[in-house]
């Protein structure tokens, strides 16, 4: 395996004065891999995205370990030197509906990151932006950048902002259950989207999903969390193989199978 | 559509609300600005031999079209000039007041912590007084004039927008854009003014049509009990006050300057309750 992206190493964070949410929680993402981070609702994947990417919510804080991204140190970083690490990673939220600013055009979200991370011009990056936009199957790109949010659909505005994720070549992409909120067809269609870009831009991508099907599709190795612990840590063959742990084996069992008439849920 | 601002705009237009109230504010304005030469008389000039005289509608040099009141001063003249006062009152103090209100909403709800503690905390102290008391305590400090009712005004009616763009603030804040926007390594700033305050805006907005209505109504109450202008130049509020006096003998003066007053404010009701629907679908 080549050298790690991202390393967490006995990450535990928690509520100020209330309970633990992360307890030691250590995992790595190779440069180019996708890691699947699993487990119920509740169960601290998301945190650990957010912690990774430094946007915990107010009343949440890192208590212990460390996260080492492109050789540095980020738990305790200083927040004027953590905004410099902004190229370097991105994420790719669940919820298109609120991610984009109902305010503002396309173009003028895409552009913000190129301008103040690559320091180029206006025209040059809404030129970039325009490139992105081909490059996530959209048609009729030229009059999307032009365009609101409320006037794309949900497919739409998860491909901007895939396109606005990959913006700056960042070296690892946190994708917060990307296509949840979308409705089947589109999923399918969203990761293979990301699959495909995370190949060819050799990304790190750290990929949270309750959703099992999902992982097998796109992910090389996962971890298990349940109640902020991991559970289970393994390739994803292995685990699909043979799962080890009985909350992993719940978790499979909890998912449903078309393939298989009468296949429980549950 | 490929251009949806002008489409709202042009939308607006197709609104009853902002129809209405945009036509009656708008003669106020040319009311307001043409006044020396749509005034029929000298707003201050007495004419004793024509005291309390009935409006009457025939065309002469000496017609008084809504009367005159008890120092023979054309009322339709002192009307008119009295919407400048009642205008310039409603832009000054509206706007003053929503900068002042949206910049502390805005640094309590972004910024949080002890600044957002303190700026409530003020909120709520300042909004437990009855705001007409208050005002006129203020007006008796600050001394009389119409930059002291400008400023009262301002000291008053900041709370009302500082809550609301708080509290709009807030839902903002939490969304995912603008995680991503610190993902991106924009700064605290930055964020506030790229991503929270284009949304915060339109709100402002609607609020600031209904503040110039109370600057209105504040200024006529200052004026009602003497603290605004002096009682001399036309004020509506000032209009009020003499018109109670001689309301069994004239009631025309009372009458004519509550009109106007209910006019203006209405105007400016109906304007916000408009801009309030067109703007809505843009702020979800």
């Amino acid at each position: 395996m080549s050298e790690a992206a991202l390393t967490i190493k006995n990450l535990s964070a928690g509520i100020a004065r209330g309970p633990m949410l992360l307890h030691g929680v250590s995992l790595s993402v190779a440069a180019g891999e996708v890691h699947g981070l699993v487990g119920m609702s509740g169960a601290g994947k998301s945190m650990v995205g957010r912690c990774v990417l430094g946007i915990l919510p107010a009343k949440v804080a890192i208590t212990g370990g460390s996260i080492r991204f492109a050789g540095q140190e980020l738990v305790g970083m200083a927040e004027r030197q953590r905004r410099r690490i902004g190229a370097g990673m991105a994420l790719i939220p669940q919820d298109p509906l609120s991610a984009l600013n109902p305010s503002r055009r396309i173009v003028s979200q895409m552009t913000d990151v190129m301008r103040l991370r690559l320091g180029i011009s206006p025209t040059e990056a809404a030129a970039r932006a325009l490139a992105l936009l081909h490059e996530v199957h959209i048609r009729d790109p030229q009059s999307v950048l032009r365009r609101y949010p409320h006037e794309l659909s949900g497919g739409m505005r998860q491909r901007v902002l895939i396109a606005t994720a990959f913006a700056c070549e960042p070296k690892l992409i946190v994708a917060d259950e990307p296509t949840t909120a979308l409705d089947v067809t589109v999923q399918k269609q969203i990761l293979r989207l990301i699959r495909d870009l995370q190949r060819s831009h050799g990304t790190a991508l750290l990929f949270v999903t309750h959703d099992l099907g999902v992982v097998a599709k796109i992910c090389n190795s996962v971890t298990v969390l349940n109640a902020g612990r991991i559970v289970e840590q393994a390739p994803v063959a292995e685990i699909f193989g043979q799962p080890r742990h009985p909350y992993t084996r719940a978790l499979f069992a909890a998912t449903p199978r078309y393939d298989q008439p009468g296949g429980a849920v549950g | 559509m490929a251009n949806p601002v002008p489409g709202t705009l042009r939308h607006a237009l197709t609104n009853w609300r902002v129809l209405a109230g945009g036509v009656l504010l708008l003669l106020l304005a040319i009311a307001a600005i043409f006044a020396s030469a749509l005034a029929p008389y000298d707003p201050l000039d007495q004419d004793l031999a024509a005291q309390l005289a009935a409006p009457d509608w025939h065309f002469g040099a000496d017609a008084h079209a809504l009367g005159t009141d008890s120092l023979g001063r054309d009322v339709l003249s002192r009307l008119i000039y009295g919407s400048r006062v009642a205008l310039t009152v409603a832009f000054v103090a509206g706007f003053l007041t929503a900068i002042a209100g949206t910049a502390m909403g805005l640094a309590a709800g972004f910024f949080g912590g002890w600044l957002d503690a303190v700026i409530s905390r003020a909120v709520d102290i300042w909004s437990s007084f009855p705001p007409v008391l208050l005002s006129i305590i203020l007006v008796a400090l600050l001394g009389t004039g119409l930059w002291s009712v400008v400023a009262a005004i301002v000291l008053i009616d900041w709370t009302r927008f500082c809550r609301v763009v708080r509290a709009e603030t807030l839902k903002q804040r939490r969304l995912d854009y603008v995680d991503a926007a610190v993902v991106a390594g924009l700064r605290p700033l930055a964020i506030l003014w790229r991503e929270i305050v284009p949304n915060v805006l339109p709100l402002a907005l609607v609020l600031l049509t209904l503040e110039m209505g109370l600057a209105v109504v504040i200024e006529a109450i200052l004026s009602f009990v003497g603290l605004s202008i002096s009682s001399d130049a036309p004020s509506w509020g000032g209009m009020i006050a003499e018109g109670r006096e001689v309301v069994h003998q004239a009631p025309w003066v009372l009458i004519g300057a509550m009109l106007v007053l209910l006019a203006t404010v209405l105007g400016f009701n109906v304007l916000g309750d408009g801009l309030k629907q067109e703007l809505d679908p843009v702020l979800r």
